[in-house]
């Protein structure tokens, strides 16, 4: 089943209601449809085996993701923050593709590649523009909806390969057609290379909520378009939700005139560790929003286990410590998904037991483009480690891989400590993920200096990966120490690194 | 009938996806549905004329079936006569 079919949907029951809000200008679910299959247009005749999105948030998005859907090719929205060397990778293994966006770059760094590449206005124009035969037929949507390249740990980014049937089962199981009231409008501000801009797209489709975008966040912007658009739903990952409370805080103590974003009822969060002062905060400063928090990755179509807003409440009003730690459950399994905790035999834990999570559901792909990471029974094993209570509550306990979780951004430990090992006082070097107030996780790494040589600076270390990665990179903390922990096999013991830099 | 087939139905207007479906004769007002269809061949029959509702999903008792109704129309859904019912699922909060 095509996922087209939720934008075919939404535009046969409500053609002339707005859909899409984006800079300024608004798009009904009819113009949105009929942009969606003049790109499948353009997408057959470029010949592309992938359509590409290397840019913001914007109606592109829509019609990219759909108009690939129509015609049966592979949507991969590429990360725009990535570094050259990185996103030139990425744009060689997509090839040839309909890529739209940033062209200069592009035609930097993929020449001769066989890519067909359009500016963003140039790629809607031709969309609106194209000429569709009445009555022709599209994909029947047995294939792969969408591909996200995960920043895993290894050097190469895995492609998570979405079908549509995946998808679908993740929509059609979790949203009420139609389920939104004519005034609702849900504000969009993750990256469109992420599965939760991705399904953003789809579940506010599908329930007719009118998609507000906001390209890029900054919490101002984001509560001016709050207020401006009456938004009623909203997604944010902790980071943001920190840099919301800062600002609304601030403009309090200022006396600026109070911002009235008294229509936002409710408010659902993920992509990492949300820290417990920061969510405490919002439910007293939004006391009359529903807050929900919802766990899911990419390989499994967005969320699979979410804490709703009752459970938020009735946490944060509790007296009962053991109640109150709740507030830190990413919730229970959707109903249509199975949750199963593993130890490292692959033995279920018991209840409170920490081991591995196992998601498995019709809507989890757990499928790379090289092979499927699903075991016979089709569970996947997720990499997070976590348990689950007497209540059938999930809690994440970290990444079983390490990686470090800054502000929604994954980075991977191995990235940092190849750029410390280039420095030549630098012998050994770990980067881990540290406790932080402000991104849930921040980088810390230990250091052992070579032998003979002059312990470097910290700034110099510090400068070294601003200079090679990106900012969000630079580790908070440095340690020197004499040696790193190894197990008896050679493998760096990570968990015993973080216990250094916590300290 | 395949997952992702779309059927019209023959009396209506009615159109539904197929999500899940068994060997039986999946029908919309008393006859059956068809994949090509030129123009409506009579009525719904008058008990099986409740009428479809766009975007619910219909299931038999079994669980064996699962049609999505993505256009709606003047008939009721069955499979060899047993009338189909909608699933109603619990609403969840929206996540993303």
């Amino acid at each position: 089943m095509n996922i087209a079919l939720l934008l075919e949907m939404a535009a046969e029951a409500a053609p002339d209601r707005v859909g899409l809000v984006c800079d300024g200008k608004r798009w009904t679910y009819a113009e949105l449809l009929a942009a969606a299959r003049g790109a499948a247009e353009l997408i057959e005749a470029s010949g592309a085996g992938h359509v590409a999105l290397l840019d913001e948030s914007s109606e592109a998005a829509v019609v990219a993701l759909f108009g690939a859907g129509l015609a049966g090719v592979p949507y991969c929205p590429l990360n725009y923050r990535l570094a050259d060397a990185d996103l030139a990778g990425l744009l060689d293994r997509i090839a040839p593709a309909l890529i739209v966006g940033d062209v200069n770059r592009v035609e930097r760094l993929s020449t001769g590649k066989g890519h067909s590449i359009h500016l963003r206005a140039h790629f809607v124009d031709s969309a609106q523009a194209a000429r569709v035969a009445e009555g022709r037929e599209y994909d029947q949507g047995e294939g792969v909806a969408v591909q996200l390249f995960t920043s895993g740990t290894t050097a190469s980014p895995k492609a998570a390969i979405l079908r549509h049937s995946n998808l679908m089962s993740y929509i059609l199981g979790t949203v009420e057609f139609a389920g939104a009231d004519e005034d609702d409008a849900a504000l969009v501000c993750v990256p469109p290379y992420h599965i939760a801009g991705i399904s953003a797209l789809m579940s506010s489709i599908y329930a007719q909520r009118r998609i507000v975008l906001l390209p890029a966040f900054a919490p101002e912007s984001w509560i001016k378009l709050a207020e401006a658009e009456r938004v009623t739903n909203a997604f944010v990952v902790p980071t943001m939700l920190s840099r919301i409370i800062e600002t609304l805080d601030a403009s309090s103590t200022n006396g600026e005139e109070k911002v009235d974003i008294a229509s936002l009822r409710a408010i659902s969060y993920g992509g990492g560790k949300m820290p417990l002062e920061i969510i405490s905060r919002a439910l007293e400063l939004f006391p009359e929003t529903g807050f929900t928090n919802a766990y899911g990755l990419t390989e499994t179509s967005s969320t699979v286990a979410l804490l709703g807003p009752d459970e938020h409440r009735k946490a944060h009003l509790s007296d009962d410590p053991k109640a109150r730690t709740r507030l830190a459950s990413v919730g229970q399994p959707l109903p249509t998904v199975e949750i199963e905790i593993r130890d490292e035999d692959g033995r279920c834990c018991a209840p409170g037991e920490a081991g591995e999570i196992y998601v498995r559901g019709d809507q989890v792909s757990g499928e790379y483009k090289e092979k499927s990471a699903l075991d016979a029974e089709g569970w996947f094993p997720t990499r997070d480690a976590g348990y689950i209570d007497e209540e059938g509550y999930l809690f994440l306990s970290g990444r079983a891989d390490d990686v470090i979780v800054r502000g929604g951004e994954n980075m991977s430990p191995g990235e940092i400590e190849d750029v410390l090992l280039t420095h030549p006082d630098v012998a050994e070097a770990c980067a881990v993920a540290i406790p932080s107030v402000e991104w849930g996780e921040a980088v810390g790494i230990a250091v052992v200096t070579r032998e003979g040589h002059v312990q470097p600076a910290e700034a110099d270390l510090k400068e070294l990966i601003r200079g090679r990665l990106r900012s969000s990179r630079v580790p908070d903390k440095v340690l020197f120490v004499e040696q790193l922990p190894y197990n008896e096999m050679g493998k760096l013991l990570r968990r015993e690194v973080k216990v250094l830099l916590a300290d | 009938m395949k997952p992702g087939t779309r059927l019209k139905s023959a009396v209506c207007d009615t159109e539904v996806m197929v999500i899940r479906s068994g060997d039986g004769q999946i029908e919309c007002g008393g006859a059956a549905m068809v994949e090509a269809k030129t123009g409506n061949t009579g009525e719904p029959s008058a008990d099986l004329a409740a009428g479809t509702l766009m975007g619910k999903r219909y299931v038999d008792a079994a669980g064996a079936y699962e049609l999505l109704c993505v256009k709606p129309g003047k008939g009721s859904l069955s499979v060899d006569g047993a009338v189909l019912v909608t699933k109603d699922a619990k609403p969840l909060p929206a996540s993303d």
